[in-house]
């Protein structure tokens, strides 16, 4: 089984976690920029941890064989504090970088004014870079934030293909699947979702702009149950070919909208037809 | 090594080569172009390795000449470049010290490089511009980390003519500690003994 993690925070995690995942199939994955546990007082804090997605957690991926991309932006929660907003000054030069796959993540943490203005404004950097966009629902009140994002993102004039709206569940999928948007689910130990659940939207919805990640990060979280909900897609007498779409096809088609991930060479244990596989892949002369 | 020599092991595709002569006007014009046009290099060039220049990549060339069409002086342009970009763009700033004539603004960077733990930076560092510039002692301590982190010596510039008795001690006392610890010591150990050998 060959995986993509769309989402996960490899920087809150161990080797031991690179040494399991490539063991379970993950070849590549994205790390989304976000809130640490610990707030952040000004912008430099957050350049250092953009030099570090962009510099030193991809050189540690690629020692374990996994290819690390991410995504940049001010996260929601953090728009609202004043001493952190002049970062969205600095964003551009970070999203003209390789390993930059999107924007995000960005939309809504208690939907706020403040949290308004960085996401529309990131909205607009994100359609000037041509880069996909990666949104966070909110926590609380989901299904009010959920609908809120995608009145956003359809007043844009966003590509709604452009746009993944992620750590979905049973009350937030069908709109965004009728939107057009891709949905995204964060498989969890015992918050947002789990494999089984995940078996049954599949069920319900099909497997089309459907992505699955762990969005394993400092809190109670599992790097392997993108393997885990392929396994019980499996059990559930789901297709390998479905797995494969939903693990890997799916985020790698996403994702190479932004014409810059890094897949060439990777060791794989199995080869598809080769038509989506390296769509939208850095193209060396 | 030239901006010649550069473009010579380059083997662009016309569109390429257009865009990397239309990137370096526009750099010479307005500096502040280079945020945008180096971190896109890769993209445009390529990074396949460059068969007639061991070690480079097309993206390294292709930035380095990108950073030889600063107007100087330019060292503040080259060191920001180096300070903004991801790993890949500071190793090529790294690989282009040598045709910067920076004389030793570039130290900086060369110190910084060699605090990190990315082995291609390390060995990036390691070059001719560290051979040319870099104090004893810090380039000793050099050499000392591409063997403990495995970078192989032979990254390492003007390593037969700088290796000397110190840094033969430094190797000695390495190797016995990892003999002590019943570790394996790597060649690379013995073959900079017998450079310094050669040379004291």
């Amino acid at each position: 089984m060959r995986i993509f993690d769309p989402h996960i925070h490899m920087t809150s995690r161990t080797t031991d976690d690179y040494e399991a995942m490539y063991e379970a199939g993950v070849r590549a994955l994205v790390e989304p920029a976000f809130w640490l546990g610990q707030p952040r007082t000004g912008v430099r804090s957050f350049l250092d941890y953009f030099d570090s997605l962009v510099g030193w957690e991809p050189f540690r991926a690629a020692q374990f064989g996994i290819r690390h991309h991410c995504t940049i932006a001010l996260n929601p929660k953090e728009a609202n504090d004043p001493r952190c907003v002049d970062v969205l000054d600095e964003l551009p030069r970070y999203l003209a970088k390789d390993g930059v796959v999107a924007v995000g993540e960005v939309g809504y943490d208690s939907m706020t004014k403040e949290e308004d203005e960085a996401f529309t404004r990131q909205l607009d950097l994100a359609k000037e870079h041509e880069l996909p966009i990666m949104v966070h629902t909110p926590h609380r009140d989901k299904a009010a934030g959920t609908k809120r994002t995608l009145d956003v993102v359809r007043e844009s004039g966003i590509d709604p293909g452009m746009v993944v709206v992620d750590h979905l569940n049973e009350m937030t999928v069908k709109m965004v699947v009728e939107s057009g948007s891709w949905a995204a689910f964060s498989i969890y130990p015992d918050t947002k979702m789990d494999e089984d659940r995940m078996v049954r939207i599949l069920q319900e919805f099909g497997t089309d702009r459907m992505l699955v990640n762990s969005a394993a990060d400092w809190g109670r979280s599992d790097p392997l149950k993108t393997r885990k909900t392929g396994d019980a897609m499996l059990a559930a007498g789901f297709s390998a070919d479905d797995v494969d779409k939903v693990l890997w096809r799916n985020p790698v088609e996403f994702y190479g909208q932004s014409g810059r991930l890094d897949l060439e060479d990777l060791k794989t244990d199995e080869t598809f037809e080769g038509n989506s596989v390296l769509r939208g892949v850095r193209k060396d002369a | 090594m030239t901006p010649d020599d550069l473009r010579a092991a380059l083997d662009l595709t016309p569109e390429a080569a257009a865009w990397l002569e239309d990137a370096r006007r526009k750099i010479a014009d307005d500096p502040a172009k280079l945020a945008v046009l180096f971190p896109a290099a890769g993209r445009k060039v390529g990074r396949g390795a460059l068969e007639n220049l061991t070690g480079w990549t097309a993206d390294d060339a292709a930035r380095a000449l990108l950073l030889d069409a600063l107007p100087r002086p330019r060292a503040a342009a080259v060191s920001r470049a180096y300070a903004d970009g991801d790993n890949a763009e500071k190793r090529a700033v790294l690989r282009a010290l040598p045709i910067l004539g920076l004389g030793d603004e570039g130290l900086p960077l060369v110190r910084d490089a060699l605090r990190t733990n990315d082995t291609r930076l390390v060995a990036a560092a390691m070059g001719p511009y560290a051979a040319a510039h870099l104090d004893d002692e810090s380039w000793r301590h050099g050499v000392l980390k591409c063997v403990f982190v495995g970078v192989p010596v032979a990254a390492v510039a003007g390593l037969a003519d700088r290796a000397d008795a110190e840094l033969a001690r430094m190797l000695t006392d390495f190797a016995k500690e990892r003999e002590a610890a019943g570790r394996v010591v790597p060649d690379d150990v013995h073959l900079v003994l017998q450079l310094a050998d050669q040379e004291s």
